[in-house]
């Protein structure tokens, strides 16, 4: 399922602990950053490579809002719906992203470029309002700002 | 009282300040050589203890006891574990993000000290998956801290052997909750145990364990360095040392600040924040986090932001994540924002959680829409009280509870949704 190189980094990270079940949300995160999401194969080779159950693995996946369970766009955006996020304006920014991209949260943008989903607090409250674009963060956020800042996302 | 000097943000805005180079230079680690060379594993646990250092992620209970829990070598032989909890996620929470993005040796030298006085010879960071940036800062810092002999075997010649592992959660608010949180670090999903067993007699891989919060492992280098006495000068008796706030909401400068222990919830809002912002009023604060009861502004303006302080007029620290909100703000709408929050993230272990939170989510939102029913104040408070310590963990209590306190204290607002006469009979 992975090249020889990656193969070597899960062997690093099963060896780092103490017990090789620890290693299962690690093995899941590598998963999705190789393959963009955590497929129905994805759990079978995780269940295998460190002897737990498929059915373990599935229940484990399923559980943590973070592993996609489908394909999603190759910018994933997650913003912040919470509190101090929404009394400072996180719902003008989700129509902003609406509006431009086209879709609603839970969608994907027709050329599979984004994703859009409303996320509970990601720990950006004094910079409210923020959102994760794939691994970064965008805080402080304007519907001009949020313009600008899709406007110049690599492909 | 001496003016407050910053302890666990006093390098933070200078360059680079996470790195080993940088925190070297600020007289960083020396409390690790002091500590490994001048005291044994008991005296260290003792001296925390004296500084009455209180855990900061949110119960508040002493570091240095909840340490003493663990049965000693002889009693227990075998591994024993020190996990970081750095899966801050408690709605308006941020304070920890401070110290893993821009002062993590100061965590690390507490977690190597404290992982001494524990004789644990592994240590977890768990750090939530919506951090990856600062996870990536915290590995290289191990990398470095490894490299520089300060993790590894035989740390500085005392005989010492300690690891240290970055453990990124995956997106989910109950792994906050230390027995849902060791789950998770043995790859499960983060269902909290029932207790007792506590953590400290059967903890991670059924062995005894501490789970301590981010910003209280960062205190322990300075009271290795400057002495327990020193640390309890700072703030009121039994509530000690420097403390982060971290402000959200409708103030001038939201952020995170260091301040005593203790200081004026006043201060914090008007001195540090600039005041509310745009000239406007004051309505609330949520003092310590959204499972924390709100204070309406006249309470805000009399409270101390400590332990007893906060408890005394039935709230609570918390994670001292101070939301403030003005004159404009919807009350109804902030309180079914906030059970959505707590409906989404029940892990759906406990009946009373799972539904009880699903229908305070579905009344509240009809509340919102103005169509709340007669009677359905009343409702809400059964659901609370049939919620109320029932449950395996404090999820259901950290949802109902400040619900308890928004109906209480703006129990107008609520009725005013009713009056409008929309939402039919019940």
């Amino acid at each position: 399922m992975f090249s020889e190189e990656i193969t070597q980094e899960v062997d690093a990270i099963v060896t780092r602990y103490p017990e090789a079940k620890s290693a299962l949300l690690p093995l899941l995160h590598l998963i999705q950053r190789e393959k963009g999401w955590v497929s129905p194969e994805g759990m079978k080779w995780a269940a295998e490579r460190l002897d737990l159950s498929p059915a373990h693995v599935e229940g484990v996946v399923t559980f943590y809002s973070m592993y996609f369970t489908k394909p999603v766009g190759r910018n994933v955006i997650q913003l912040c719906r919470t509190l101090s996020c929404d009394i400072r304006g996180a719902q003008s920014i989700r129509k902003m992203i609406q509006d431009k991209l086209g879709i609603a949260p839970g969608e994907t943008s027709s050329d599979e470029k984004f994703s859009l989903i409303e996320v509970e607090c990601i720990g950006a409250c004094g910079t409210a309002p923020a959102m994760m674009i794939g691994d970064s963060l965008h805080e402080n956020l304007t519907p001009e700002l949020v313009g600008a800042l899709l406007d110049k996302v690599e492909d | 009282m001496a003016a407050f000097e910053p302890i666990l943000t006093r390098i933070v805005g200078m360059e680079n300040s996470h790195t080993l180079a940088v925190f070297e230079g600020a007289g960083g680690y020396q409390a690790l050589k002091k500590g490994l060379k001048e005291f044994s594993q008991t005296e260290l646990t003792d001296e925390v203890k004296a500084s009455q250092l209180r855990g900061r992620g949110g119960a508040g209970f002493p570091a240095g006891v909840k340490w003493g829990f663990l049965p000693s070598q002889e009693a227990n032989p075998g591994p024993r574990y020190l996990v970081c909890n750095a899966d801050e996620s408690e709605p308006g929470t941020f304070k920890d993000r401070v110290i893993l993005r821009d002062n993590p040796h100061l965590l690390l030298e507490g977690c190597i000290l404290s992982s001494y006085a524990l004789q644990a010879n592994h240590c977890f960071i768990y750090i939530r998956g919506e951090y990856p940036e600062e996870a990536i800062i915290l590995e290289k810092a191990v990398e470095e801290a490894r490299a520089a002999g300060y993790l590894g075997k035989n740390i500085l010649g005392s005989g010492f052997d300690l690891d240290i592992i970055v453990h990124r959660g995956a997106g989910a608010y109950i792994c906050g909750e230390e027995t849902a949180l060791l789950e998770s670090l043995e790859g499960k999903r983060g269902y909290p145990r029932i207790k007792p067993p506590f953590p400290a007699v059967v903890g991670l891989y059924g062995r005894p364990t501490v789970i301590n919060n981010v910003e209280t492992l960062a205190c322990v280098p300075s009271i290795i360095e400057r002495g327990a006495e020193w640390f309890a000068s700072i703030g009121p008796e039994k509530n000690t040392g420097p403390k982060l706030f971290c402000v959200s909401g409708h103030v001038e400068r939201p952020g995170t600040y260091e301040g005593p222990m203790g200081m004026p919830l006043r201060e914090v809002i008007e001195d540090l924040c600039g005041g509310v912002w745009k000239g406007r009023k004051l309505k609330a604060v949520i003092p310590g986090g959204s499972s924390t009861p709100v204070l309406t502004a006249e309470e805000a303006m009399a409270v101390n932001m400590d332990f007893d302080a906060l408890a005394s007029v039935g709230s609570m620290l918390g994670s001292a994540a101070v939301i403030v909100l003005d004159e404009t703000v919807d009350i109804v709408a902030a309180a079914a924002n906030l059970m959505r929050f707590y409906h989404h993230e029940s892990c759906g272990q406990c009946t009373p959680c799972r539904e009880g939170t699903g229908w305070l989510e579905k009344i509240l939102h009809r509340f919102e829409q103005g169509q709340g029913r007669a009677g359905e104040i009343e409702d809400m408070q059964d659901i609370c009280d049939n919620i109320a310590f029932k449950t395996v963990c404090p999820l259901g209590d950290a949802a109902r509870m400040p619900l308890e306190a928004f109906l209480q204290k703006f129990r107008g607002e609520f009725e005013a949704r009713i009056a409008a006469g929309a939402g039919g009979s019940r």
